[in-house]
């Protein structure tokens, strides 16, 4: 176990069901809290913020939201002009649109200027539901992570999301923050402290090291709780900041177990399971399985059909990775 | 220059200075390329009289202070003519004329399109057309937000303004009622390629006679047409385009790409093609330079 075994006592003996906040409204929420004493904090919306829940911002601060039309190029670039003004602008829409369709005002006018835009997206990963492959931006990660300057974020639950909102907002520089749109059980203690570029593990283990991100770190700390029904010993990794990849954190984890699994509700080419590889095949070569999207589009349905689908509940977890473990016995 | 070029609109224009600085950006921007071997020629040279008027008569700016934040901006979104930009930011004080010879070099403060990052003068930076409205538009409304009356300025080519983001950002400028900012386009008549003319060996503008006004008409744009070459005209564009309240303005430069070199002017080929020291020499002739 890595010297930072300690931060695992934030962690709640069971995830506790939220009293209902989404996790959108309590990033709207909490923008609009920060925005209260920091009068340098925009919202722009690409006109879906009774979707996005920027409504709750703009009920907030009226003159500092900012209705700039279907139009995501411009908004993205708009965002990097009001950045050079002086101001931290949130632009609010779903993930798929900002990623593809706005991405070269992003790379030349956010990016490259290191500009200190919070581009903050819903409909995360895999998971827009039913709206289907459209709108499910499974490649988000493998692109923003690509791009140099850049800050990846994505939490896991409400206690975690109010704290990233916070960092985010201290740093100065460009920050892709993913925000799932439903509730999610609540993981951590009021104690918690989210740091930009740090991992946590969330369950000490050793028979393997069980790496995740966002929402989907939840559901693989369950899937560790079946495997322990099997006598499986799992360490669980949450990565809430993708890039930077907390490095030592995760090679610790690779040294002492000698397997890793990734679990990712997005594609494994260049996504998490990407960025773990990347770091493991230069600094300790470990046997890896990725789960997640493999070089395919997702699938309309609910998000409960497509997590089974894709193999991503926790019973699904944690039976591919008692076939994992078998495989690799023989 | 000094600071004394600072917010001189208002002020009776010196035709003669503007027209002295746009004949100097020219020899400095050709000076410039011919050293490097690389850049862009015809549309930094249609530039140059904008570019005059804007840093040495209407913008209120301080080249000792860059980053005063009470400045009025300026966005180039024709971000290829980056080399015209910094002769006129050499010329208008913000760094030392000779640094423009290491245009284009690794390491260098002018890499081929402006870096915000790296240059004194550069209020944004720019390279993919299409895309510097929109950040000129989040200026001019953060001028806005923040109480100060800044005005932004973004210089945009006609063949910039096929890209479909130009008009997005046309749009919310209009909604925002942004009166703060002005386009400038560059309305240089020609392109990098573009079809084949009637005329062998010539190619094709960008838009039909007329089109390009009707495009910015039809956003609610207070549209300006005016002689982009012609210093009192750009001038009184500015003025117009300064009490015009409630909307954004255009100024429709109509220019000649190459303009002020005989062998380069309405020539498409030289949109970017590497200068000889003959064509220097010639060419700084025409422009009343010894070589």
């Amino acid at each position: 176990m890595s010297d930072r075994a300690a931060t695992a006592t934030v962690i709640r003996a069971r995830a506790e069901r939220t009293n209902g906040a989404s996790m959108r409204e309590v990033f709207a929420t909490a923008v609009a809290d920060l925005a209260t004493e920091d009068p340098r904090i925009l919202m722009l919306d690409a006109e879906v913020g009774n979707s996005t829940r920027a409504d709750l911002f703009e009920e907030a601060h009226p003159d500092r939201y900012l209705p700039v039309g279907i139009a995501e190029q411009n908004m993205l670039g708009m965002a990097a002009g009001l950045a050079a003004a002086g101001f931290i602008p949130f632009p609010v829409t779903f993930a798929v649109f900002v990623v593809k369709r706005s991405l070269d005002q992003i790379r030349v006018l956010i990016a490259q200027p290191r500009l200190p835009v919070k581009i903050a997206v819903q409909y995360t990963g895999l998971m827009a539901g039913m709206a289907g492959k459209t709108h499910q931006a499974v490649e988000e990660v493998t692109v923003m992570r690509a791009m140099p300057n850049m800050t990846v974020v994505n939490p896991a639950d409400a206690v975690e999301m109010r704290q990233a909102v916070r960092a985010v907002v201290d740093y100065d520089g460009p920050v892709y923050l993913m925000v799932y749109r439903e509730a999610l059980p609540t993981l951590f203690t009021d104690d918690y402290r989210f740091e930009l570029g740090r991992a946590i593990t969330l369950r000490d283990g050793q028979a393997l090291a069980l790496i995740s991100t966002g929402p989907q770190s939840g559901r693989v700390l369950e899937a560790a709780e079946l495997l322990a029904e099997h006598g499986i010993d799992a360490r669980v990794i949450h990565v809430p900041t993708v890039k930077p990849l907390d490095d030592e954190l995760i090679v610790a984890a690779a040294r002492e177990t000698g397997f890793v699994v990734t679990v990712e509700e997005h594609s494994i080419v260049g996504g998490l399971g990407g960025a773990v590889a990347e770091l493991l095949a230069e600094r300790q070569p470990t046997l890896m399985r990725r789960i997640g999207l493999r070089d395919e589009f997702g699938a309309s349905g609910t998000n409960d059909a497509l997590l089974e689908k894709f193999g991503l509940t926790p019973r699904r977890v944690a039976d591919q990775v008692v076939t994992f473990l078998a495989e690799r016995a023989v | 220059m000094t600071d004394t070029s600072i917010g001189q609109h208002g002020a009776p224009a010196d035709a003669g200075l503007l027209r002295e600085m746009a004949r100097r950006i020219r020899v400095e921007l050709l000076r410039t390329v011919a050293h490097a071997q690389g850049g862009h020629v015809g549309g930094p040279l249609s530039a140059a009289e904008i570019l005059s008027t804007l840093y040495f008569h209407e913008m209120r700016i301080r080249p000792s202070q860059p980053d005063w934040p009470e400045r009025d901006r300026f966005v180039l979104s024709k971000g290829h003519a980056s080399v015209a930009l910094y002769s006129t930011l050499a010329l208008a004080g913000y760094f030392p004329v000779d640094e423009l010879r290491t245009f284009d070099s690794v390491d260098s403060r002018l890499p081929g399109h402006p870096d915000m990052t790296v240059l004194p003068g550069v209020d944004m930076s720019t390279g993919s057309l299409g895309v510097g409205l929109s950040a000129a538009v989040g200026l001019a409304l953060g001028a806005r937000l923040n109480g100060h009356d800044g005005r932004v300025y973004a210089l945009l080519g006609d063949g910039e303004c096929h890209e479909g983001a130009v008009w997005e950002s046309a749009f919310i400028a209009r909604r925002f009622a942004l009166d703060n900012l002005v386009a400038i386009v560059d309305a240089n008549g020609l392109a990098q390629f573009g079809p084949a003319s009637d005329t062998p060996g010539e190619r094709r503008g960008p838009w039909d006679p007329g089109e390009l006004e009707d495009r910015w008409a039809a956003c609610r744009w207070h549209v300006i047409p005016a002689d982009g070459h012609d210093v009192l005209a750009l001038v009184a564009a500015f003025d117009e385009a300064r009490a015009t309240r409630g909307r954004p303005s255009v100024v429709i430069a109509r220019t000649i790409k190459g303009k002020g070199v005989s062998f380069m002017e309405n020539r498409w080929f030289w949109h970017s093609k590497p200068v000889t020291p003959e064509e220097l020499a010639l060419a700084l002739t025409e422009l009343g330079e010894q070589a």
